[in-house]
């Protein structure tokens, strides 16, 4: 198939329709308004549902319902949206419902702005909802890997049985790039015979709840939680490496981040520094292994991202005291140039010798 | 491009690559010591608008009508009244860069009255990589909706068929060919062929439109 030119956001609805969505439940908010204007326009043809909720709590719970019985279900918002939809997400995991909801983020805290931040890192790692829970993190850092991702989300949410996150920052979603969907073999997922669809009188009528009366209940509910995110943790990690072989300096950064540090990187390595990139792809689970295998080379790390600094907290987890970590961040929809990256890392270089 | 008219609108689907063509075609004009101006209506796009461009176009010397809330965290659909006063002054040429699609053209109807049939050029940009205008039905349909919401008539086509950095000969000669359907029944002359310089030396010699070669302008290089 030739590839066509699309929107950020226009390329994610199209892969969620690909991908089997039914439902889409969504409020508008820049700079995500291209997915529900999307899928406004295109859902109806391909025979799905297309819902702009009255808000974004009310698009999270219309999620809970679609997906309670048995349907592929998205929502997609930006920032403080997110904010508001963290207790829907919680009572999804709780009740254990496929979901997948799109995050493309913006500068905060508050209303902030609309231009592309990644200071929602901690509200989509550590959850802003309530509980013990966890749910996989994709962050893509092209326009391609965004649909990739997608189709991928809604299979892990239906393997799991859990709502998959898709983080982008505000420029993957307005970035235009060539894309293809390539639907790769369907995944053999079991049926959804936990879905409210109807008793027919011949079984007893499923539930949906993420209520437990007893602790004994919910303690037992929370260890069966923690198997799925274990087993995530073993199997659904993603990162992507760059020049790390002989690195001097280790380059951390994700989504649009990951794109401006190749750049500096590669005129570093014009100036005779030997720079690499650790890119993780699954915000969570975090690819915590890819800082076991760096090389003996590496003197320090220089952790890159559009916010005042959150995923170095999981560097720092990753990297067990080895090595001393820097960081350089913009925030509040500020672009960091591969210039100030490069200098950033001539910086901590030079100050190593 | 001299007998093209003082007001050049420019519309289509949005992500055809309006904004690239308004830029370069105001700097080519700009080149030739012609006095131009170019207006931002976009407020449907939050990023990737002429405005983020003042500098470039200063250097130029292209004058830039941006809107009245210059931060660029706006979206808000906040348009300068400066937009009337150049439309007015017959001493200027004016680009206006239209947001995309139908929504984006309304903005266009508060200025009517400045409007008038004949005076001015508005141009269809197309991208036949986009998928909405990957057909002519496609973009003839695009063309009526935003003809309705503008109350303005197109009255020429920009083939800008491209994929970034990975533009080929073909696609331009397939976005050609689509702009010729589109042509052929709309009656709206093909006007303009938009690619980067490499590319325009390649293409055959009897393609209709004038072929505008560009630089990229509003991506930023590390894209």
């Amino acid at each position: 198939m030739a590839k066509i030119l699309m929107k950020g956001n226009e390329a994610i609805a199209e892969a969620a329709i690909r991908a089997g969505c039914d439902c889409f439940f969504g409020y508008p908010i820049t700079p995500q308004n291209e997915v529900p204007e999307y899928m406004a326009k295109h859902m109806p043809k391909s025979g799905g549902v297309f819902v702009q909720a009255e808000s974004e709590v009310a698009a999270i719970n219309m999620v809970y319902g679609a997906a309670g019985a048995g349907f592929r279900v998205m929502t997609s918002t930006s920032s403080p949206g997110m904010a508001l939809k963290q207790e829907g997400i919680s009572y999804l995991v709780g009740a254990e419902l496929p979901s997948v909801i799109v995050n493309i983020s913006r500068g905060g805290p508050g209303l902030g702005s609309i231009q592309p931040s990644q200071s929602d890192y901690f509200q989509v790692t550590r959850g802003g909802g309530n509980g013990d829970y966890r749910i996989v993190v994709f962050a893509p850092s092209s326009i391609q890997e965004a649909v990739d991702l997608t189709i991928k989300a809604f299979d892990l949410a239906d393997y799991y049985r859990n709502p998959v996150i898709l983080l982008g920052d505000g420029m993957i979603g307005q970035m235009m790039e060539p894309v293809e969907f390539n639907l790769s073999k369907k995944t053999n997922l079991p049926k959804k015979e936990w879905a409210t669809t109807g008793t027919n009188g011949k079984r007893k009528p499923n539930i949906i709840n993420s209520l437990a009366l007893a602790s004994e209940d919910l303690e037992r509910h929370n260890y069966k939680l923690k198997k799925k995110y274990d087993e995530m943790e073993e199997k659904e990690v993603m990162h992507e490496t760059y020049k790390m072989d002989d690195a001097e300096i280790v380059l951390v950064a994700y989504g649009t981040t990951s794109r401006i540090t190749k750049n500096a990187i590669d005129s570093l390595r014009e100036s005779g520094i030997k720079a690499g990139l650790i890119r993780p792809i699954t915000l969570w689970p975090f690819p915590n292994k890819a800082f076991n295998e760096i090389p003996k080379t590496t003197k320090s790390i220089l952790v890159v991202e559009m916010s005042m600094g959150q995923m170095i907290d999981d560097v720092k987890i990753a990297n067990e005291g080895r090595l001393p970590i820097h960081f350089h961040g913009r925030p509040g929809g500020m672009i960091p140039s591969p210039e100030e990256i490069a200098e950033k890392a001539k910086e901590i270089v030079g100050g190593a010798k | 491009m001299n007998s093209d008219k003082r007001i050049c609108i420019v519309s289509g689907y949005y992500g055809n690559g309006k904004t690239e063509f308004a830029l370069n075609y105001a700097i080519s004009m700009a080149s030739k010591d012609i006095k131009i101006a170019i207006a931002d209506l976009d407020f449907v796009n939050p990023y990737f608008r002429s405005r983020e461009k003042e500098e470039l176009l200063a250097k130029h010397g292209v004058r830039l009508i941006s809107s009245n809330i210059k931060e660029s965290g706006s979206d808000l659909p906040a348009i300068s009244g400066e937009v009337s006063a150049v439309i007015n002054d017959l001493s200027t040429r004016v680009v206006l860069d239209v947001g995309g699609d139908a929504s984006g053209a309304r903005v266009l109807g508060s200025h009517k009255n400045h409007l008038t049939q004949g005076q001015y050029d508005m141009f269809y940009v197309i991208n036949a990589n986009r998928p909405e205008n990957s057909t002519a039905e496609g973009v003839i349909n695009n063309i009526k909706e935003i003809e309705e919401s503008a109350r303005a008539k197109f009255t020429g086509l920009v083939n800008n068929t491209h994929l970034l950095q990975y533009t080929t000969v073909e696609d331009v000669v397939k976005g050609q060919r689509i702009c010729t359907n589109v042509s052929e029944i709309t009656k709206l002359p093909i006007k303009y062929i938009v690619a980067s310089k490499i590319i325009t030396e390649q293409l055959p010699k009897d393609l209709e439109g004038e072929i505008l070669p560009i630089n990229i302008s509003i991506r930023e290089a590390w894209m």
